[in-house]
């Protein structure tokens, strides 16, 4: 089955962010009933901001304090409620680590923690960045964790996580995520990877807006080197879909992870024991992400390129690994 | 929930109630080789009077609609709320015994799991997590226009930890009708007096600040003085705003076995049986002597 994207379209960005925002709306609108919490960070003028507006019996601003944020959505969620806590990714999984862990996942709550700024999508340099937080979430039992290829998938991720049953992480970049689907038409499913485009010599396999550069590099790769490149949208990153893995593993015999994250814990670490343990341990592999060192500082998009994270990069790394590299 | 005024048969009644609590929590302790004594013993009485009297909680249908909901914040004084239950008639001793963290299957652990016992509330161990969870399940109520309470028992210790603060900073902000915050105020932690550790006086002024209603129970060891201040609350409304009420019970930490009281080392560990045998020789003596005053 293929999946209709925009690889063969211009980039239409859109704001994932917002999509969160106007998803909630639209599931209030429809009779939904949850609640929503929020940092001091959500705009009025955002789409979430319509939410607080229309629907402030159930909106509660928690200020500048996450660990308070989180117990408090624990509290509200044992009490009968469906709760969404928008919180700024980095200081989300940061300061409250504890709260996570045992609040909402040993608790085993119907939270879903909706952590925006991912990567380095905040600007601001590396106390603003959100590169560990796949790393703590990968070590605590009981959490799903999605992280959406564009505004469109996230918005049918909030939707479905309303009737799934226990906590979940939403991974969402600040803004100006690019489209990756050019349509609905597709099965999104938890814990269910996407084969989003076919391919046979190579596999990318990335997650949340990385799924579109891995789509721009991979045009990128046939064009220059006229291979065929697979490319895996990784939405689900725990539970990790290991099938998904050793297939494209087995069939293509190369594998290159895309994340905007530390390469330390997050996708590509994931997808390595994955590989180990399956006894494919001979493909040939690299992990491409945030390397582990605070990140210079500078533009979004310009900081992405120095790491060798946009197409451009993930081409030149796959390139080499191939032995494709002029 | 509203209750008569108590007289001295119900004061005795729940002297009683907290003297079996003490006994129970005891043997317990002594058989599982692990427990939080002094801090466990320090708020018995605060919690007895809670669960026999002002709770709408029924210990053998622990998730019914609409019940008052009591956060256990310092987890580690598990054993307390398990004699409670026990006590209730919800298990008996040696099923306590022999489910009490045995690997898999396991009812009971040092530390509070509601998934495991299903009289616990919130699942507890680290601390500074009981009250934000329960500032959430007052704004719940407000949005579901509950009519049950929130109560939140803390120690003092434990009021080191910022999350603490924040949520007293929540509670006073949403001026929350519907929680009650105890603080088990020993005035120990666990390798000193808080005073000496990390000071957190003066309390009241602190929670004052914060836009609380602060209550004091000169001896939270003294079921009259706990009766009085707990018949005294309003009742919970989830819908007006007004200060959140903080309860600060002193209280004696290893109360009632005379050689725990006020003794730092009695914080945590299990019992040998010479030291189990005074202990609730102990309990008893202080029993009688407590019984000795009735009129």
């Amino acid at each position: 089955m293929a999946v209709k994207t925009t690889f063969d379209f211009d980039q239409m960005l859109s704001n994932a962010r917002e999509a969160f925002g106007e998803e909630l709306y639209n599931m209030a609108k429809d009779g939904l009933d949850f609640v929503f919490t929020y940092s001091d960070n959500v705009a009025p003028s955002s789409s979430a901001g319509k939410v607080i507006k229309e629907f402030p019996e159930r909106c509660f601003n928690f200020g500048i304090a996450e660990p308070g944020q989180v117990g408090a959505s624990c509290g509200m969620a044992l009490a009968g409620e469906v709760v969404y806590a928008q919180v700024m990714g980095p200081f989300l999984s940061l300061r409250s680590a504890d709260q996570i862990h045992t609040d909402i996942a040993y608790n085993d709550v119907n939270v879903r923690l909706i952590g925006t700024h991912a990567g380095v999508t905040a600007g601001g340099g590396p106390t603003h960045n959100c590169i560990a937080d796949l790393a703590l979430y990968h070590a605590i039992p009981n959490l799903t964790v999605v992280v959406p290829a564009d505004a469109r998938q996230c918005q049918r991720a909030v939707r479905a996580s309303h009737s799934f049953q226990g906590p979940m992480v939403i991974r969402i970049d600040r803004a100006g995520m690019p489209a990756v689907y050019a349509d609905d038409d597709y099965e999104f499913e938890f814990g269910k990877a996407i084969e989003t485009k076919p391919g046979s010599d190579v596999t990318l396999i990335a997650t949340g807006s990385p799924t579109y550069w891995a789509l721009m590099g991979a045009k990128k790769l046939e064009e220059e080197y006229g291979i065929s490149v697979r490319v895996v949208d990784m939405h689900t990153i725990k539970p990790i879909d290991k099938d998904m893995i050793v297939k494209a593993a087995k069939e293509t015999g190369n594998i290159i992870t895309v994340e905007e994250h530390s390469i330390n814990g997050g996708l590509g670490s994931q997808v390595a024991e994955v590989l180990l343990e399956a006894g494919c341990g001979n493909v040939g592999f690299k992990r491409v992400g945030l390397p582990d060192e605070f990140a210079v500082l500078g533009e979004t998009d310009a900081i992405y390129h120095y790491y060798g994270m946009d197409p451009e990069g993930i081409a030149k790394t796959t390139a080499q690994v191939l032995g494709l590299a002029k | 929930m509203k209750v008569k005024p108590y007289d001295m048969a119900t004061v005795h009644e729940l002297e009683e109630a907290a003297y079996n609590v003490r006994k129970t929590l005891l043997t317990l302790v002594y058989n599982i080789g692990m427990g939080h004594l002094g801090g466990e013993l320090s708020m018995v009485e605060v919690a007895t009077a809670w669960y026999y009297r002002y709770l709408n909680f029924d210990v053998k249908d622990p998730h019914k609609e609409g019940r008052d909901r009591f956060v256990l914040s310092k987890g580690h004084c598990s054993e307390t709320l398990y004699s409670i239950f026990s006590c209730l008639g919800a298990y008996d001793l040696d099923y306590m015994i022999n489910n009490f963290e045995c690997l898999e299957g396991s009812k009971f652990g040092m530390h509070t799991n509601r998934k495991y016992c299903p009289q616990i509330e919130v699942s507890a161990g680290s601390l500074g997590h009981g009250l934000p969870i329960a500032v959430g399940m007052a704004l719940a109520g407000r949005k579901q226009k509950a009519a049950n309470r929130v109560v939140v028992l803390t120690g003092d210790g434990e009021l080191d930890e910022g999350s603490n603060w924040e949520a007293i900073n929540t509670a006073g902000h949403y001026q929350l009708g519907n929680l009650v915050l105890c603080v088990d105020k020993n005035d120990l932690q666990m390798t000193g007096t808080t005073a000496d550790v990390m000071n957190i006086n003066p309390l009241d002024k602190r929670l004052e600040a914060f836009g609380w209603d602060v209550r004091w129970i000169d001896d939270g060891n003294d079921m009259e003085q706990v009766l009085k201040t707990l018949d005294a609350l309003p009742e919970a409304d989830s819908q007006i705003r007004r200060k959140p009420i903080a309860i600060i019970a002193h209280t004696v930490k290893g109360k009632d076995v005379d050689f725990m009281e006020g003794e730092v080392k009695w914080h945590g560990g299990g019992i040998a049986e010479d030291k189990f045998n005074q202990a609730i020789a102990s309990i008893e003596k202080n029993w009688e002597e407590r019984k000795s005053k009735w009129q």
